[in-house]
């Protein structure tokens, strides 16, 4: 949003030749202007805060679900909303949340901070970037769009036939929610191949592996985990998709069809899904938290081998969504051991983070900190609850009750909006040269970790009372009133912390306490670059000497440089470049010239919505629409001088 | 330390308390049937040891934030040598892979043992039920007996009963928590097998737990457990032919529910015509004798019987009976012929 502005301050006294170099870097890389300028735009930190920004509203949209929700099971027999509102709202609040909020979220999180924490003025693929992000706005407004005039989907987010299928849902809802679903992914797909191309390929010289930030590692594994298990969902949405549009039978029971490969494909997807959101959360928190104990995260490679190996791990562990529908007991048992596994490397995580805080010298608890602390306590309590429904037998009694929805908020809530609140927090002066208040951070914190246990704590109870989930109403007598009532209460509590922060964010934008380049004494190498940092985001990339560079003053001693350096990357001769090194030890390659700002991810988004939400009216549309995404690929790639800027 | 732990025993405790409090009609605590009874117990199990150390580590993060405090006032920042960050990473390791290796080697040896234990009755079966899953009730067929009736099922106190699933339209899942061992999914094309079985005599509730539609929510059924004796009772009063009726009036209601066009969805003879059904609406032959109408959805009184065939959908809206227009007469024709249906 405002990032591309200059931003007010200089570096101390800078040189002819310095102040020199910056002008020629600010006109390379200023972005277009005016409303024209808003459709070409193609920086990281542009498109990574429009993902943030959007995915955020979003949030509030799925909150306000929840809201009514809970409205209507404060006590039984409610009339708030019917039947059919309700299985349209949780259905929308699930979807919103797992595939416009959170996972969108923290790859914009990443797009942002991942090339100011490897050093590189830009990630590999901006035009790619951009068009990620149309794709995800069109995606996102056309559901909610399609929920606003009554078609909304309404057979939860996870989206069974054959309850789904033309047989028993005919109509445009679930249409909707299978076409959106599968374009959204291309979304998440176009993000993780640039952050990994980004990663492995830009990191300024001397960053080898074992220095990269354990953000930086968390989102690369990320990344990998979505190649792997997107076209998981793809391909199922697109068989069901086909199955409703026209007329194949991959999971119609009658024609020989099978609903358990639905679950199976959707699953395989599913829980890689979210640990995919939860790793960008421990490797924020793993950022965090040394920063305020003023010291270098213990175990920096037990934690990074923890990351890999729960991107492993989770492919290993869906059939625990599925222990009742039949399958053979002995083969459960392999599916509970696997994921009852993953509390090992969650526990070298925790573990990490309390001697690294036991060690360290905490100067004072502030609202990043407290939500970092929130979030360890509410994800081990989500943590020991997953073990327990990893049990088969436990699993069998407990599976589709309340107790399974308060779990899974412990982890997605505790486990990845506190790490959001707390990431935000800790790099809104980042990204906008202004601290957000602590006093109203410290309102939004204790308002929303209230509201959540009183919320979720009790549900466990009311799900072993044996109230199932996605049931819009209950019947009087059988223990769950009370439970439901402060619920509810909770929930509203949880609803006006998120008002505070609303507040708290508007209000800081521009009028927050002003931030230096690095208000919190951060060692990775954003804040080595002014808040909010310029266009280019580096004047001088970095040459990286240890795993802590602002501690070690890689930036300042620009003296000292080699000479190659400067070749690769102070002689840009009008071009947008990035330096390219090594994917090991990050050696010096050579420079990769980047495209400049256009309208043509914007218009290639659009052709591609003509095929994917087209398909809802007629299949028609869809060779129409990818032709239409033949020329936008055309009109982006059409070559162009390479001598003129 | 101890007071440290203080706030997060008393969360505790808290929680165990109101716990011990719980039990109600479809709670998985207070069990009727031993299996239900092992899963109860591997419950405690799982919830106490993980209490105890989830509490260890709270009290590990809290006092490591008070010293971490304590010690950031005094002293400026901290910079490890290798050898302290060696060491650092081997309590890492032994404190992250240990204590939960340890914990989880024990309680998944204990999971894995109740879940084959519990899987099987303790005996041979005696009775076959099979229960089909409709949008939003439950057939139920008792194939031994050629019988049909919905929504509440009749077995033996104390005796293993095998449940077999399975659904006419698309996944349910049945699910009587406290007399059998969990959940099993009612799945189209596949037959799913459980078991149950009462201590006590009683009506346990049960729910469907896999959203299927609109009125999911209130897709239940009762499963009443009565002593061999009433049970054979309760047999022998099924699966009679049906007889025409003598009475005028009674003649008259029937007449009703032929006009009235009732008997598209429903029977009314209580017997099992083909092996699969594909009745959209339940039997109605012992409807007098059942306890609710519409799945638990109301209770089964005289009123509410002429409320639910006037409008359904004001108990259960989104259900498939469509509401029926009928004059007051006929209405009470009709309720009284269907109340002397297996008398």
């Amino acid at each position: 949003m405002t990032s591309e502005h200059e931003p007010a301050e200089r570096p101390p006294t800078p040189s002819a030749p310095e102040e020199a170099f910056h002008e020629e870097l600010s006109r390379i890389w200023a972005p277009p202007p005016g409303l024209l300028g808003f459709f070409t735009a193609v920086n990281h930190r542009v498109v990574g805060m429009r993902f943030m920004v959007t995915a955020f509203v979003f949030f509030l949209l799925a909150g306000l679900l929840a809201v009514a929700m809970r409205l209507q099971l404060t006590l039984p027999l409610l009339g708030v909303l019917s039947p059919e509102a309700y299985n349209q709202a949780f259905t929308m609040h699930g979807s919103t949340m797992m595939f416009l909020f959170v996972l969108p979220f923290v790859e914009g999180l990443g797009i942002y901070l991942v090339p100011l924490m490897i050093g590189a003025r830009e990630m590999a693929f901006p035009r790619l970037n951009a068009f990620g992000y149309w794709i995800f706005l069109f995606a996102g407004v056309f559901l909610f769009i399609a929920y606003l005039s009554g078609h909304g989907p309404d057979s939860g987010w996870y989206n069974y036939p054959p309850l789904t299928g033309p047989g028993f849902r005919p109509g445009a809802n679930i249409d909707f929610w299978v076409v959106l679903i599968t374009f959204l992914e291309v979304s998440a797909l176009v993000a993780a191949v640039e952050i990994i191309a980004t990663i492995l390929k830009h990191r300024a010289p001397g960053m080898s592996l074992n220095r990269m930030p354990v953000f930086v590692w968390a989102l690369f594994i990320t990344a990998l985990m979505i190649v792997f298990a997107m076209p998981g969902l793809i391909l199922t949405s697109l068989m069901l998709g086909l199955d409703r549009i026209v007329g194949t039978h991959f999971f119609n029971v009658a024609a020989g069809g099978d609903p358990f490969l639905w679950q199976h494909l959707f699953w395989f997807f599913g829980h890689p899904d979210v640990y995919i959101m939860l790793l960008p959360a421990i490797g924020a928190i793993s950022m965090i938290i040394p920063t305020f104990a003023r010291r270098p995260l213990a175990g920096y490679l037990p934690v990074v081998v923890s990351i890999v190996i729960v991107g492993i791990l989770s492919f290993g562990v869906w059939v625990h969504h599925m222990y009742t529908v039949g399958l053979a007991m002995v083969g459960l048992n392999f599916f509970a051991a696997a994921s009852m596994l993953i509390t090992i490397p969650s526990a070298i995580w925790i573990f990490a983070w309390i001697i690294t805080i036991w060690k360290g010298r905490l100067a004072s608890l502030n609202t990043a900190m407290l939500f970092s602390l929130g979030f360890i306590v509410l994800f081990i309590l989500g943590g020991i609850t997953g073990i327990m429904i990893a049990a088969v037998p436990f699993n069998w009694q407990i599976h589709d009750t309340q107790f399974i929805v308060a779990h899974f908020h412990y982890t997605m809530v505790g486990g990845v909006v506190l790490p959001v609140f707390a990431a935000v927090y800790f790099w809104f002066p980042k990204f906008t040269g202004h601290f957000l208040d602590e006093r109203l951070g410290k309102w939004h914190f204790w308002l929303f970790v209230i509201g959540f246990n009183l919320t979720f704590l009790l549900m466990h109870l009311t799900g072993i009372e044996g109230m199932p989930r996605r049931v819009y109403t209950y019947l009087p007598g059988l223990g769950w009133d009370w439970l439901n009532a402060l619920s509810t209460a909770g929930a509203l509590v949880m609803g006006a912390g998120v008002g505070v922060f609303v507040w708290n964010v508007l209000r800081s934008w521009r009028g927050g306490a002003p931030a230096g380049p690095d208000p919190w004494g951060g060692d990775s190498l954003e804040w080595a670059t002014a808040s909010p940092p310029r266009n280019y985001n580096f004047l001088r990339i970095p040459l990286v000497t240890g795993p802590h560079p602002v501690r070690d003053g890689v930036v300042r001693e620009s003296k000292a440089r080699p000479a190659w350096l400067e070749e690769l990357t102070e002689r840009p001769e009008g071009r947008r470049e990035n330096i390219v090194t090594s994917v090991l030890a990050a050696e010096p390659e050579g420079r990769a010239v980047l495209p400049t700002p256009s309208p043509w991810p914007f218009w290639a988004a659009m052709a591609l919505s003509v095929a994917f939400l087209g398909a809802v009216w007629t299949p028609w549309l869809v060779p129409v629409g990818l032709l239409l995404t033949f020329v936008a690929l055309v009109g982006w790639h059409w070559p162009r001088d390479p001598e003129r800027p | 330390m101890r007071l440290a732990r203080l706030p997060a025993l008393a969360g505790f405790a808290a929680v165990a308390a109101l716990l011990a409090g719980c039990g109600g009609p479809q709670s998985i605590i207070g069990t009727m049937n031993p299996a239900a009874r092992e899963i109860e117990g591997l419950w405690w199990i799982a919830f106490t040891s993980t209490g105890v150390l989830s509490v260890l580590v709270f009290g590990g993060l809290f006092w490591g934030v008070r010293r971490s405090l304590r010690a950031g006032r005094t002293h400026p920042a901290d910079d490890p040598d290798p050898a302290t960050r060696a060491r650092e990473d081997r309590w890492i390791l032994i404190l992250g892979a240990g204590l939960p290796g340890v914990f989880l080697t024990g309680f998944l040896i204990v999971a894995v043992g109740t879940g084959f234990s519990v899987a099987e009755p303790p005996s041979e079966p005696t009775l076959t039920v099979e229960v089909i899953g409709h949008k939003f009730w439950w057939e139920v067929i008792y194939p031994e007996h050629g019988i049909v009736t919905a929504n509440e099922l009749h077995i033996p106190v104390g005796e293993p009963i095998e449940v077999r699933v399975t659904s006419a339209d698309v996944i349910h899942s049945f699910w009587v928590p406290k007399i059998s061992p969990g959940k099993i999914d009612m799945v189209p094309g596949r037959t799913n097998v459980i078991w149950m079985s009462a201590d006590e005599p009683g009506a346990y509730r049960g729910q469907c737990t896999e959203f299927c539609g609109v009125q999911h929510a209130l897709m239940s059924m009762l499963v009443v457990a009565e002593e061999p004796d009433d049970f054979e009772a309760w047999l022998a009063r099924r699966g009679r032919p049906l007889a025409l009726p003598d009475e005028p009036e009674l003649l008259r209601g029937l007449e009703v529910f032929t006009d009235a066009g009732c008997a598209a969805c429903h029977t009314m003879d209580g017997r099992v015509r083909t092996a699969v059904t594909g009745s959209p609406g339940p039997d109605l032959f012992d409807l007098r004798s059942r306890r609710t109408l519409g799945a638990l959805a109301a209770e089964n009184t005289r009123e509410n019987l002429e409320a639910w065939i006037v409008d359904p959908h004001r108990f259960k809206p989104g259900v498939r009976m469509p509401a029926h227009r009928l004059g007051e007469d006929d209405l009470a024709a009709l309720v009284t012929y269907l109340e002397s249906l297996g008398r």
